[in-house]
């Protein structure tokens, strides 16, 4: 089952190589990742663990496999990802901060600003980790703005869009006007 | 002309978009440039572009991410909504929402009201001429 309206969804995937009569308990593996789905986690599951340890699908199993969820998805939270990625050139690390509700959302929006930006595409990116950083520590100025409880700016531009998508029209006959002083 | 109305915490706002047109909200807190935590007394807060919203003149003191019951006193000490609604923008909503609302003989009366009213007013016109 997929839950919540996001795009990639964070799973705790925990597995292990399949017993064996060396080894009766073999050690537990878990990693908490993002998918969209739980099949597409816990193919990524055995994507990492076969590059950590010498585990693969064949001679592994998957323990249990559950969707984690925000405490607070009403909060606002600064959040850090620590990413690599692979460009057309070669491996990349970055660190970006998102300003979101949910860690899901914050990576919704990584993903989005990497394909924008750097034209990466979501399997070329992997997430070294994910955390919510206290607005002290955080280092991007586009966050750091926000982190004002007398906030105030105002919207300098407007424009009436339809308050439905099927009110929408290609082409419309005079200009909007987006000036929105008022007296 | 400077910038009247803004985006802040407290601020009353109104959705343009979708199933919840015209509803009233407040603003509760800022996510990023584009969208912000918005609140109501009956709703659980969620996130909304400023692309769906247009601010009011109205505000009320608040700070951030206020618990629903700060929120209900805050609105009740300022009278935002009401004010709104007494407002010019709120009362053209509410004679608009009333004329939409009107049944098929009601609509036939506004009709007679407004024939009668023009005749006078034909009638007022010639008269001067």
């Amino acid at each position: 089952m997929v839950y919540g309206n996001f795009r990639f969804h964070q799973y705790h995937v925990v597995g292990r190589h399949l017993p064996t009569e060396k080894d009766a308990n073999p050690t537990l593996y878990r990693m908490k990742l993002w998918a969209t789905d739980p099949v597409r986690a816990k193919s990524k599951f055995w994507y990492f663990l076969r590059k950590l340890r010498k585990i693969k699908r064949a001679n592994g199993q998957i323990i249990s496999i559950n969707e984690i969820f925000d405490r607070s998805p009403t909060r606002v939270k600064n959040f850090g990802l620590w990413i690599r990625y692979q460009s057309r050139t070669g491996y990349h690390n970055m660190y970006k901060e998102y300003r979101d509700l949910t860690m899901n959302g914050a990576v919704e929006q990584m993903y989005s600003e990497m394909a924008g930006r750097h034209r990466v595409r979501q399997p070329c990116i992997s997430i070294i980790k994910a955390q919510v950083v206290p607005a002290a520590l955080t280092k991007r100025a586009n966050i750091k703005q926000f982190h004002d409880s007398k906030i105030k700016f105002p919207l300098t531009r407007k424009v009436v869009r339809p308050a439905e998508p099927r009110y929408r029209s290609i082409f419309k006959g005079k200009r909007p006007n987006t000036a929105i002083f008022t007296s | 002309m400077p910038f009247t109305r803004f985006v802040e915490i407290g601020r009353v706002a109104m959705v343009n978009y979708g199933p919840e047109h015209g509803k009233l909200v407040v603003i509760s807190d800022v996510v990023d440039q584009n969208r912000a935590v918005i609140d109501r007394p009956d709703e659980i807060r969620r996130v909304v572009p400023f692309k769906r919203l247009i601010l009011t003149d109205f505000k009320c003191e608040l700070t951030r991410l206020a618990k629903k019951k700060e929120l209900s006193a805050a609105l009740e000490e300022s009278g935002a909504f009401e004010k709104f609604a007494k407002s010019a923008w709120g009362q053209k909503i509410a004679k608009r929402k009333a004329k939409a609302n009107l049944s098929d003989f009601e609509r036939y009366q506004a009709m007679k009201k407004k024939q009668a009213r023009s005749k006078e007013i034909s009638k007022a016109v010639e008269s001067m001429s």
